[in-house]
């Protein structure tokens, strides 16, 4: 017979600490600690000496003061008076603006892109694929000023519009691409328009109710409703008749040439363009890549198992592929929408401004506040990184496989 | 029988038929055609568009390429010499050569040193990324970071003599260390090396002149070879910090598991620009006063963190998709953490995470473009300053930018045209 006995308690001796499993790793814990501590006092201690030699302080206070420059570009009210606050919320704003937009666009692009390489189309996957080769391996930053030249060197200036011949005109009389921008009409938001936009917004949820609907109809009775031509009608009809019947509360602007530039209208800053475009083709062919990988991860037997089963291509396509290839897909598009985010601080280089232009630009460089701004701007982005990580782990989690 | 059987039959076959041709539709060139561009009408229309497309694409492009001119002085002879023809203003590439490659500062007889060092580098590069060649060529390798500095920043060849004798004394007392323990020999190896070097400035200082090429300062580096200089230091620099960081977050020490984690997630969070912002402006406060190490260390020194906090998760990933039983396999053999990472676990998860440390290199080759925003003169730095700014070639856009364009796409392209090479070679399943 054996018996468990416990190891005769020895008396704890120095060398333990290093040699022995149970302690050692509280030693070189500690180490870390230590060393961690010290090599933050160190910089501590450096910042405290450089700044009282500099006679700095750190302090917010600047956010108060007046800006004193302006901003071509921006969503909110805001003059070279508002406060440096007031400015990064304005460079905040823009950074969301062509974020969002660029995402929009390199989603549609990297989809098209990428399903159309897989096409059995010699010609167009080839193309394809010299689209997101040429794309994705040259800086953005490239590209960008690329845009930009292509924008500001080559469109024409406004007053190539004028004059009984113009070498330029404007597209549908509504649409001028000149060398300060793009000018397209601007919707005006008379009274009651505020009634087409709720009852358009209504439709929308409208539709997915009877969805949802035909849905629940085909699994408890079997009765199958028509989806395709019942959408645009309910999209469409009721918001066009609130329209009508309110006497078309929404107008549109037109751009129009007056003096030496177009007056009216919405006029897109060639920096927001040559950075919306520049983004969006850059980050849409890794998106491609993305969606094809998506794609072909799903075996084949998963679309034959489906044909079997008597289903058509677009059932197949829409019931099985689709859900599992997106499962695939969407983890690393969202790492691409927060690439954009963080791609589009290279606004700087063309003179649009976001907020590392404003708050770490012009701001930074007028109240010296080196610290300060750069610390803000730090918090800015990793605030809105860790969100979207966020995000998708829970997202993650709601689509992974469950297994046990 | 057989005699009676062979008057019974009147005419038998014993030569076979030669195979006829499939008909002309269904072979060669036509079927291919017919298969991959025309098979129905919506693909015809497709096929159409995008013949459209490229002849578009070519006919803008081609005339410009050809008919560009490639030796005149500035923008205004080469526009009398076109004469209004389509062409490309290609003379800013041979006029300003050295300075796209080069920058402005460097010394003009010395562009054969860095030129030189560019060339060694495929031989040093070559023994790790093809590992059929002999195994004598690493000493090169090992040699290479040496050479390299001393042909691109000159100076007495005493200061990096006196480093490689650092590094090999450094590694002669980690082995002979090791086998009592990994942690000693890692440590004693430094301080070893520490030693070396620090005992050698007393040495190397009056050795001044010896075998010295003209110093240059860093400030002085630009052009195509600031790229490559900050993406070859900073992709190998940044290896082994990824390694050890992505070895801390997995490991079961939570204190350096959360210091490990933070780092990771506080760089990834952040646009690399703001962390050379930190370089340029921000690092200077935060280090003893009167210290002052230029500006190509500090973008150095950030840009490998940044690198290496990507590595990291990549590695990461190799060290989670490893079977469970690999980890315990070794565990049961009676190795400890440093013998298992160093001899089972990491072998295999390096291997798996190549692609993704080859994604990794590409974009931070992509992103040294940056450092043009932070007013170092890089290609794109050279471009849109001194070249796009001077009289003599102010408008000439696109031959420029498409030239940047070109040294980017050949460079990234090859990378990973070898990083697919490799996954192929290095697939052992089905």
């Amino acid at each position: 017979m054996t018996s468990m006995t416990d190891p005769a308690q020895g008396s704890f001796r120095l060398s333990m600490l290093i040699n022995d499993t149970r302690y050692r790793s509280y030693t070189f814990q500690f180490i870390a600690l230590m060393i961690l501590i010290a090599l933050m006092a160190f910089l501590g201690v450096n910042l405290a000496r450089n700044l009282a030699e500099a006679g700095l302080n750190i302090s917010y206070g600047f956010l108060g003061q007046p800006a004193g420059y302006d901003v071509n570009q921006t969503l909110i009210d805001y003059t070279s008076q508002s406060s440096n606050l007031r400015a990064a919320v304005v460079g905040i704003l823009n950074t969301l603006l062509v974020a969002f937009l660029a995402c929009v666009t390199a989603t549609i692009l990297g989809v098209i892109a990428g399903v159309a390489r897989l096409s059995k189309n010699w010609l167009v996957s080839k193309l394809m694929a010299a689209y997101v080769e040429a794309f994705r391996n040259v800086p953005v930053l490239i590209w960008i000023l690329m845009i930009y030249t292509l924008m500001t060197a080559v469109l024409p200036a406004p007053n190539a519009f004028r004059g009984e011949n113009p070498s330029s005109s404007m597209l549908l009389d509504a649409f001028a691409f000149t060398n300060r921008g793009v000018y397209t009409p601007a919707p005006v938001w008379g009274p009651g328009s505020m009634v087409v936009v709720a009852v358009f917004l209504a439709s929308i949820v409208g539709v997915f109710a009877y969805r949802r609907y035909a849905i629940k109809q085909l699994f408890d009775h079997g009765r199958v409703l028509p989806t395709g031509w019942p959408t645009p009608v309910i999209l469409f009809v009721p918001t066009l008749v609130v329209f009508f019947a309110l006497g078309m509360p929404i107008s549109l602007d037109y751009p129009a040439l007056r003096g030496f530039n177009f007056q009216g209208g919405l006029q897109i800053g060639a920096p927001l363009i040559a950075l919306w475009l520049a983004l969006s083709v850059y980050t849409g062919a890794f998106i491609a890549e993305n969606v094809r990988a998506g794609i072909q991860a799903i075996s084949k037997g998963q679309t034959e198992a489906a044909a079997s089963l008597g289903l058509r291509p677009r059932r197949i396509m829409n019931l099985v592929i689709l859900p599992q290839a997106l499962r695939v897909i969407i983890p690393p598009l969202i790492s691409q929408y927060l690439n954009i985010t963080k791609n589009s601080s290279l606004a700087i280089a063309v003179g649009y401004a976001d907020v590392t232009a404003t708050l770490g630009g012009i701001t930074l460089n007028q109240t010296g506040r080196a610290i300060e701004c750069v610390l803000l701007l730090m918090l800015f982005y990793l605030t809105i990184s860790l969100s979207i990580s966020a995000i998708m782990n829970v997202y993650n989690n709601s689509v992974s496989l469950k297994e046990r | 029988m057989s005699d009676t059987h062979a008057h019974s039959v009147s005419y038998v076959r014993d030569t076979m038929l030669p195979q006829s041709e499939p008909p002309a539709a269904q072979t060669g060139a036509i079927k291919w055609m017919r298969e991959s561009l025309f098979s129905s009408v919506p693909y015809t229309i497709l096929t159409l568009l995008a013949l459209y497309v490229v002849y578009s694409l070519l006919a803008g492009f081609l005339p410009w390429l050809l008919g560009g001119v490639w030796t005149t002085a500035n923008i205004r002879e080469c526009r009398e010499v076109l004469e209004g023809a389509s062409g490309g203003c290609f003379s800013v590439l041979t006029e300003r050569w050295n300075q796209l490659l080069f920058g402005i500062a460097y010394p003009q007889d010395g562009y054969w040193r860095p030129t030189l060092a560019f060339a060694l580098l495929f031989v040093a590069a070559a023994p790790v990324l093809f590992s059929h060649l002999p195994r004598g060529l690493l000493v090169v390798t090992g040699l290479y970071p040496f050479i390299a500095f001393w042909l691109i920043w000159g100076g007495t060849i005493a200061v990096p003599v006196m480093a490689l004798i650092g590094v090999v004394g450094g590694y002669l007392v980690y082995s002979r260390l090791v086998a009592n323990s990994f942690a000693a020999g890692f440590f004693g190896g430094i301080l070893a090396a520490l030693l070396i070097w620090f005992i050698g400035g007393y040495i190397t200082a009056p050795l001044e002149g010896v075998l010295a090429l003209e110093a240059v300062a860093s400030r002085n580096m630009g052009g195509f070879m600031l790229n490559m200089i900050l993406g070859v230091v900073c992709v190998s620099l940044s290896l082994p910090l990824g390694i050890a960081l992505a070895l801390g977050r997995q490991s079961s020490l939570p204190i350096i598991k959360l210091i490990c984690v933070v780092f990771i997630e506080f760089i990834r969070g952040v646009p690399l620009i703001t962390l050379l912002f930190v370089a340029n402006v921000v690092l200077a406060y935060f280090l003893p006063p009167g210290t002052n190490f230029d500006l190509i260390l500090r973008v150095i020194i950030m840009i490998t963190m940044f690198a290496a906090a990507y590595i990291a998760e990549v590695i990461r990933g190799g060290l989670a998709a490893l079977p469970r039983g690999q980890y315990e396999a070794a565990d049961s053999l009676g190795l400890d953490y440093a013998q298992a990472m160093r001899l089972i676990i990491l072998p295999q998860a390096l291997k798996i995470s190549i692609p993704g440390i080859v994604n990794v290199a590409v974009g931070l080759f992509k992103d040294t473009t940056l450092v043009s925003i932070i007013s170092m003169f890089d290609l794109v730095g050279m471009i849109r300053g001194p070249i796009l700014a001077s009289t003599d070639w102010n408008g000439v856009y696109w031959e420029l930018w498409g030239f940047a364009a070109l040294l980017f796409f050949v460079v990234c392209y090859g990378i990973s045209q070898y990083s697919q090479w490799l996954e192929r070679k290095l697939q052992t399943g089905h």
